[in-house]
């Protein structure tokens, strides 16, 4: 491994602290491959290495996990990982289209990164917003009810280096690499931010509300 | 018309809806608080008694599933909330995480107290990093203030919850699949028996519950079975949440009582879009067979949904309009199946692989009507041959767009292309998207 004495060392205490979350230690193979995220910005071979050290797994079994799941990248990744929902609700409400709009505008494909490393595109499945379609998640955070037009401001401001405020989340978008190490299960701080809900998740008690119902209301 | 019934959502609109403090002014912790001084043994009865079906899909009663962990013996129980929402459609248990967590909390505190399980699991899915912050911060909210940790509320039980991310696998959503990620495995299922009951995270005996699930037993400890039962139908109890999605004008969370219709809800949304009429719709996810106009008045329980032809599934209702293509919507699917399958098991990896090709060349107009029939054919080599669920859920829209719609896929081949105009079916002006040219 080649990293430096202090990111050693504060790996093995972040490590520490995350293992100790589970009752058998291998548990702790996912949040430390987002951990390693946090550090390198991808699930790098230092990283695989990492987890294999501290777990006593052989890196073979650290990179078939870290090759089963989409979210652990296994090349160099932008600062901004550009989401566009293209499932079937998504992409009919218009994601097909705002996808097709961005992948021009950067001039990538479907996992692929801008030449200088801001920005990482990728089609996603579904993310549980149906309700608020088309869906963008920039560092997973939400974008909600997305236009080609709002859809290529936001990537216009993220080239241009200003800051991102999704839809439902934090104040604004921090990195990939700070968003792993809050997936590895390290709190930012960030949870009082922004709103409890948007629109469509109120719609049914805003409509109960009008009504009158009282429903089963104790 | 059935009256929505909000009640994991009536606080959803507060000022720092998510906040401990927040909740607790609105009644939170009330039911723990009534748990805590019941028989263990009463609450899972109650559970029972209440009719509370598994809200992740599979609509298996809860209090059955908690009844089948074998007797205590010394060693460690488990309760793992599957908070890995990803059926495509389904949108609730991420609303209800990011404002407000602590119903989940709450219901993990009463759960894990009547199965004596003194550490619990919350695995999210990885992809949204806002509910995840949500829910660490509630957590540590509830040791703060003693609903977690040691000695919970001066009641000598003990409980420790973990909060996991994903890291994006669908199929970690199946429940065995899940526990394998947990295990810091590829999530792929296992087989069953032995279920999680008897032999499930650390091969010791664990309860699997989704989100809703899990929120719903504060309200029916706190408020009693005859208040649960007192909504929805004779065999689907209580109230649950109704999501729609896609061409209605307020797509949303309508809580309801269970027997709900469609026809009630797309009132409520205020219709489909203007001059738009409904084709299509899932009544709960992708994995659940396609329904028409024809089933607008089909109460949306699990009896007569499943009469239906259909499955309740998540409640998750993507609706469609006459402008969509469902060739088109089911490809995407398709592709989206295919790209989850785990590959453990032959016939759903080769499966979805094959039906992805074959509906590819449909919808690009290059296809055959025998292609049509093999899409039929390789379902049946799938459904019902699979390891797991994912497989059979393949195959529903497949299936069943088949049936209802043959005449589009024929279409299809006839006219050598599709036949929609995708712009018709957007939500904006696809003229009026901005040149996509390098900035």
């Amino acid at each position: 491994m080649t990293y430096d004495e202090s990111t050693a060392k504060k790996l093995a205490t972040d490590a520490a602290d995350i293992v100790g979350r589970y009752p058998v230690e291998r548990s702790a193979l996912l949040p430390l491959l987002h951990l390693v995220q946090s550090v390198d910005g991808f699930v790098s071979p230092d990283g695989i290495q990492f987890c294999a050290e501290r777990l006593h797994l052989t890196s073979a079994e650290v990179s078939a996990v870290a090759t089963f799941y989409t979210q652990y990248k296994r090349r160099p990744h932008g600062k901004y990982q550009v989401g566009v929902c293209t499932n079937t609700l998504c992409a009919v409400m218009g994601g097909d289209e705002i996808w097709r709009t961005m992948s021009e505008r950067l001039g990538v494909g479907n996992d692929e990164s801008t030449a200088d490393g801001k920005i990482s595109l990728e089609r996603l499945e579904c993310n549980a917003a149906c309700d608020y379609a088309p869906v963008v998640m920039v560092n997973w955070e939400f974008f909600d009810n997305m236009t080609p037009e709002t859809a290529l401001q936001l990537v216009d401001d993220i080239l241009a280096g200003k800051d991102i405020v999704p839809t439902r989340g934090a104040d604004k978008v921090v990195s990939f690499k700070e968003v792993s190490r809050v997936l590895a299960g390290f709190e930012d701080g960030r949870a009082d931010e922004g709103i409890s809900a948007g629109a469509p998740s109120l719609v049914g008690i805003e409509t109960a509300k009008q009504q009158g119902w009282k429903g089963q209301d104790k | 018309m059935t009256d929505l019934t909000p009640v994991l959502s009536a606080t959803w609109g507060l000022d720092h809806s998510w906040n401990l403090d927040t909740y607790v002014a609105n009644g939170g912790y009330e039911g723990a608080t009534k748990a805590f001084s019941m028989d263990k043994a009463d609450i899972i009865q109650a559970v029972k008694d209440s009719g509370l079906r598994g809200r992740g899909g599979a609509g298996f009663p809860t209090g059955m599933k908690w009844g089948f962990l074998p007797a205590p013996d010394g060693g460690p129980r488990y309760l793992v909330v599957n908070a890995d929402e990803s059926e495509p459609g389904t949108c609730k248990d991420i609303p209800t995480m990011m404002a407000a967590p602590h119903t989940l909390i709450e219901g993990i505190v009463i759960t894990s107290f009547a199965i004596d399980c003194d550490h619990a699991f919350i695995y999210v899915r990885g992809e949204v990093v806002h509910v995840f912050r949500r829910v660490m911060k509630a957590v540590a909210e509830a040791y703060a203030s003693g609903w977690l940790g040691k000695n919970i509320q001066g009641t000598g039980f003990n409980l420790d919850v973990t909060v996991h991310a994903g890291a994006g696998a669908y199929i970690c959503g199946e429940e065995t699949a899940l526990l394998d990620s947990l295990e810091g495995r590829r999530g792929q299922p296992r087989l069953k028996p032995p279920f999680p009951a008897v032999e499930g995270l650390y091969a010791r005996p664990t309860v699997v519950n989704n989100v809703e699930s899990i929120a719903s037993v504060p309200p029916i400890i706190k408020n009693g079975i005859e208040w649960f039962t007192s909504m929805g139908t004779e065999k689907s109890k209580g109230m649950g949440f109704f999501s729609l999605s896609g061409h209605v004008q307020r797509p949303g969370q309508y809580e309801a009582p269970l027997g709900i219709t469609l026809r009630e809800l797309l009132e409520m949304a205020g219709g489909m879009r203007e001059g738009h009429e409904l084709k299509f719709w899932t009544p709960g996810g992708s994995s659940t067979p396609i329904l028409t106009q024809d089933h607008l008045d089909t109460p949306l329980d699990y009896e007569s949904v499943g009469a239906a032809g259909s499955m309740l599934g998540t409640r998750a209702l993507q609706i469609f309009d006459e402008t969509t293509c469902v060739v088109r919507a089911v490809e995407r699917w398709t592709e989206f199946y295919k790209h989850e399958s785990c590959g453990k098991c032959t016939p759903c990896r080769e499966g979805t692989y094959w039906l992805a090709l074959i509906l590819h060349r449909l919808e690009a107009g290059q296809g055959t009507m025998a292609d049509i029939d093999q899409l039929l054919g390789t379902c049946d080599s799938i459904a019902g041959r699979a390891f797991c669920a994912l497989g059979d859920g393949a195959t529903s829209p497949v299936i069943s767009s088949v049936t209802l719609f043959r005449e589009e896929y024929e279409r299809h081949v006839t006219d050598g292309g599709c036949p929609f105009d995708r712009a018709a079916s957007a939500l904006f002006d696809y003229d009026s998207a901005p040149e996509g040219a390098h900035a």
